[in-house]
């Protein structure tokens, strides 16, 4: 059993938010997902204040040794999360973790607030790689913004907040200073990285949305780096993710200071990649122990 | 019926070359594929490391025919690095599986249904054609890809450099078709010929099946990497097809 955040998970292995839908899984895997659920704790994907379509197709392209996304959060809605999907995921045996983003203070505090009455979700994960409406950067990447966030949203919410940072900036470690400052609980690292594909044969960006996220063990020594840094700046608990693929990926970021360890990409490869994951983890730290 | 949780290991059993395309069989013994289902296929081996160092994802692959034992078949050309992998596996190699997928055709209302199909998009029409019967219109670039429709009872062809059958487009055939006799159309293809076959169907009000092929990158739901426009917005072509009715495509 590991403590992260006053919860008991199972053990350190959870999903990325965006990388595994408990919900579609169950209509292909069948109910039983929920019994034999993959990870120590379900993040869901982003929900936001209004429904979003996401971005036109294509939204995906595999580029080496990863994969390139511009699926831009689509989602019903918080409206639609509270009324549908929670009441749906009442199934699951691990603790609900639900990932919000807002484009201003007052929008993450609503969404925060909304959720606090309901005892279902365990934690609440911020993400905040969303560009600020009136400086263009996202909101993760501004120390300052980070800490002004987290002041605004910790008083409306007594469930532990983890903060998801955006590896697109200047100095991770800053940005997680700054959300430890304003009262996160933890952070999760690293996010995707953001970059472009163009056509074949052509000049034109390939995915619909312009410019996309790169995951994948493409990614993977950058997450170590980030995850290191933040480490040694912070005394908050770190979910460590970025192109872990298999124990021994989970047991570096453990070893760089992490907690808990988020699988996203490898999760489309092999549904039950976090089973396998978690397995080969124990056998690290046994042999290591041993 | 539920798919099968995890991938799975198994080995190629057979390999033959059909024209420009091969022919790869396997076996699920946990599930029973149904005409329209898809899988997620990788080499177990050498995944990786091809031009780009790609591929990196599984390849969404259509069943093109379900045997006794869990027997499967897939079609394949190489046209990438995922395919062109798959496609050089050799007989006795590791494959991986994850699936079977997404919703198939529906039982056809009648034994006469058309079924068009162009290109690689003939595998799932194969599958339905053994199921269920139904009169095959095929459309092909060239007589080298033409020979695809020696997986078919009675097809016709057409080809677009005119090498073998009609020389010209596979709708030309499905016009003369439904101004015979209009009835329902199971359709799977490349995209303009997808919206060729559904202006056509909607103009004669005929019911109509299309199976639709988009990148995906999981097969199961959770990256929403694979949406097509619907009169409902974005629906996800790996849970939500890969067959829509063609009335509630955008």
């Amino acid at each position: 059993m590991i403590e992260f955040c006053g919860l008991t998970l199972r053990h350190r292995v959870i999903n990325a938010s965006g990388c595994f839908d408990a919900l579609a899984g169950a209509r292909v895997f069948g109910d039983r997902l929920f019994d034999e659920f993959p990870f120590a704790a379900y993040v869901s994907k982003t929900i936001t204040l209004a429904p979003r379509d996401g971005n036109p197709p294509p939204r995906l392209w595999e580029s080496a040794a990863g994969l390139i996304n511009s699926i831009g959060l689509p989602n019903r809605g918080l409206g639609a999360y509270l009324e549908d999907d929670l009441p749906a995921l009442a199934r699951l045996t691990v603790p609900l973790i639900t990932n919000v983003m807002g484009s201003t203070p007052a929008e993450v505090g609503e969404l925060v607030a909304a959720l606090e009455d309901r005892p279902q979700v365990r934690a609440i994960e911020l993400n905040v790689s969303c560009p600020n409406v009136a400086t263009g950067l996202d909101i993760g990447a501004d120390p300052q913004g980070l800490e002004a966030l987290l002041e605004h949203v910790r008083p409306l919410s007594s469930k532990p907040l983890i903060v998801k940072l955006t590896p697109n900036t200047a100095d991770v470690a800053e940005c997680a200073a700054g959300a430890e400052a304003g009262g996160a609980d933890a952070v999760s690292l690293i996010n995707t990285l953001r970059a472009v594909a163009l056509s074949p044969g052509g000049a034109a960006p390939w995915l619909g949305g312009g410019s996309g996220g790169l995951s994948g063990p493409a990614i993977r020594a950058i997450a170590l780096a980030q995850v290191s840094a933040v480490a040694r700046r912070v005394a908050i608990p770190i979910v460590g993710m970025g192109g872990v693929g298999c124990g021994r990926d989970a047991r570096e970021l453990i070893d760089v200071g992490a907690t808990l360890v988020a699988v996203g990409t490898e999760c489309f490869r092999d549904p039950a990649a976090g089973v396998r994951i978690e397995r080969e983890l124990e056998a690290a730290f046994a042999q290591y122990a041993g | 019926m539920s798919a099968p949780f995890g991938r799975r290991s198994s080995v190629l059993l057979s390999r033959r070359v059909v024209g420009r395309y091969v022919v790869l069989g396997t076996a699920d013994e946990l599930a029973v594929a149904e005409p329209g289902q898809f899988y997620m296929l990788a080499a177990a081996e050498r995944w990786g490391g091809g031009e780009g160092e790609r591929p990196f994802l599984g390849r969404a692959v259509s069943v093109m025919r379900v045997g006794d034992r869990g027997l499967l078949e897939f079609l394949l050309e190489d046209v990438g690095p995922g395919t062109k992998r798959l496609c050089e596996l050799e007989v006795g190699e590791g494959l991986i599986l994850v699936g079977p997928f997404g919703h198939g055709f529906s039982v056809p209302e009648e034994p006469d249904t058309l079924l068009v199909g162009g290109g690689i998009g003939i595998a799932p029409l194969v599958a339905v054609q053994e199921a269920w019967g139904g009169r095959a219109l095929l459309g092909f670039r060239d007589a080298g890809h033409a020979a695809g429709a020696g997986l078919f009872s009675e097809p016709t062809v057409a080809t677009d450099d005119g090498s073998i059958g009609h020389h010209g487009a596979v709708t030309e055939l499905l016009d003369r078709e439904l101004a015979a006799r209009p009835r329902p159309v199971y359709a799977c293809g490349p995209p303009a010929m997808l919206a060729a076959v559904n202006e056509r169907v909607r103009r004669h009000g005929v019911p109509s099946e299309l199976a639709l092929e988009a990148p995906m990158a999981c097969g199961f739901g959770a990256c929403y990497g694979c949406v097509v426009a619907t009169v409902d917005g974005y629906r996800r072509v790996c849970v939500d097809g890969p067959v829509f009715n063609g009335a509630v495509l955008a």
